[in-house]
């Protein structure tokens, strides 16, 4: 237990345990809607769309978590505006709102003189140095989703699985739909400060497919998810910390592993 | 429920023009037509899932506030990879009883329960909806629709995977559920048997063809008009 437990005794392991469990738990709670919506793609432009934010935030001296979230929200809105406005699908407007606003932040990264930001920590996350201010804004977070996913599960559930017949029952189904890309969004924020622009995809959509191949009803799918996102995210975190790689990779190759270890060995075959 | 001279643009292209006809309280009608006819359009528009470019729906005691109109949509449209079972399926209709916040309470579990008897699946609660067949599936969907306590059901391609003996048990609970009081739209391709089946049908080619009851609307005419030369071929009662 020592070598679990030695880790601890330094305060930044301990705030990136919070971080990681957080990570772990909140990405397959929403992913496994992302998932079985096929929006998994959604997941990965948010994390991109939102750099411009994180390096506002930078420039302007306020956490780049905190400045992320009204980034990640305005874009995912600004999905649903566009693809409504101009009439295109879903991707098109993921796919030009993603190039336009990673781009955004590049300039702007290159551009801002007055920050020092290594971008591989952006693209690959450093859980290992979040601040105190990061985990209480990851903590906020969680509890927003956490309540928005006991609010509308009734609805998301009957808008994913039948989205006509969903908007004909009541317009309620619509704010459903947005509060869905609004959390997607605010778990894709938590999601980059340990995983990265990059990988954050690979914590929201692995271990939901992971579950999806394990349980049998959706709200079994969204747990079994959680857990074994929180362990793919805290055995990454130790193996980061003991092996000196950094933590994104380490979670996405761990969730990664029990994927391929649950497809050769799953009990039993569901239709995917 | 009432439409007068509705007309519907689907990419610019008019896709059901200028239609009119009136459906009475306690009324089960087929709707049908070849591929393109609008049948799906016109189920969309009654639904407010389209809008009306001309003309009117008025649709008394069935608005989308009071939950009074149930879609059940073409099987294409449903996402059959999400692991719903039959029951989570059927609560789905009393999203719009409950608040934000409200989980379904024990009054909902049992309207619930109630619906999945009427529509005889009540063996089959706890089955997900891929290991149903298509004729169960759709009585899922009429449960649902029963849930949530609508006054108007549109059923677009209900018929569609489902054999000869399911599309019968179907068709004796929406005439069961129309011997109440609700008005049942029912979109199919099928038009074998539709005598015996429905109180009325509604002829649609782009526009109204013919609406009336089944032993009287299949004129070599309307089919004609339906079909074009293919259905001269047709019999009055529009089997071939």
């Amino acid at each position: 237990m020592d070598f679990l437990l030695i880790p601890l005794e330094h305060g930044f392991m301990v705030r990136a345990l919070i971080g990681s469990i957080l990570v772990g738990v909140m990405c397959p709670l929403v992913g496994a809607y992302a998932v079985t919506r096929n929006l998994a793609f959604i997941g990965d432009a948010l994390a991109h769309a939102v750099l411009p934010g994180i390096v506002f935030g930078y420039i302007v001296g306020v956490n780049p978590a905190i400045a992320a979230v009204p980034t990640g929200v305005a874009v995912a809105v600004l999905v649903r505006t566009l693809s409504r406005r101009a009439g295109l699908s879903s991707d098109t407007s993921i796919g030009i709102l993603f190039a336009t606003m990673f781009a955004l932040g590049l300039v702007m990264l290159a551009t801002a003189r007055t920050i020092r930001v290594d971008i591989e920590d952006l693209l690959l996350g450093q859980i290992l140095a979040i601040t105190p201010t990061g985990v209480y804004v990851s903590l906020g977070i969680t509890v927003m989703v956490i309540l928005g996913l006991f609010a509308f599960h009734h609805w998301l559930l009957f808008t994913s699985f039948d989205p006509l017949g969903a908007q004909v029952n009541s317009t309620r189904a619509s704010v459903a739909d947005h509060a869905f890309l609004v959390m997607l969004a605010l778990v894709v924020v938590i999601g980059i400060q340990a995983a990265g622009i990059v990988l954050v995809m690979a914590m929201l959509v692995t271990p939901a497919a992971t579950a999806y191949l394990l349980a049998r009803r959706f709200v079994s799918i969204m747990m079994t998810g959680a857990v074994l996102g929180a362990a793919a995210a805290v055995t990454g975190l130790y193996v980061s910390y003991y092996f000196n790689v950094s933590a994104g990779p380490a979670m996405t190759l761990v969730a990664s592993g029990i994927f391929v270890l649950v497809v050769l060995f799953r009990p039993r075959a569901t239709p995917a | 429920m009432s439409l007068r001279g509705v007309t519907v643009e689907v990419g610019g292209h008019t896709a059901v023009n200028d239609v009119t006809f009136d459906v009475e309280a306690g009324t089960l009608m087929g709707v049908v037509g070849p591929n393109g006819a609008g049948k799906s359009t016109l189920f969309n528009a009654i639904a407010g899932l389209l809008p009306v470019r001309q003309g009117k729906v008025t649709l008394q005691g069935a608005g989308q506030e009071s939950g009074g109109l149930a879609y059940v949509p073409q099987r294409e449209s449903v996402n059959w990879r999400l692991p719903v079972t039959a029951m989570d399926v059927v609560m789905m209709g009393r999203c719009c009883r409950l608040g934000w916040f409200r989980r379904p309470g024990k009054r909902d579990r049992e309207i619930v329960n109630a619906c999945l008897g009427r529509v005889g699946l009540w063996d089959q609660r706890s089955a997900l909806m891929t290991e149903l067949s298509g004729g169960q599936r759709q009585r899922v969907f009429v449960g649902r629709a029963l849930a949530q306590e609508a006054n108007v059901l549109l059923l677009d391609e209900a018929f569609s995977g489902a054999d000869v003996a399911a599309q019968e048990a179907l068709v004796g609970i929406l005439q069961t559920l129309r011997d109440e009081g609700r008005i049942i739209l029912l979109a199919t391709h099928d038009l074998t048997n539709l005598t015996g089946r429905f109180d009325r049908v509604l002829c649609l080619n782009r526009h109204v063809c013919a609406c009336g009851p089944p032993e009287q609307v299949f004129t070599s005419e309307v089919m004609e008009q339906m079909y074009g030369a293919h259905g001269v071929g047709l019999n009055s009662h529009g089997e071939p």
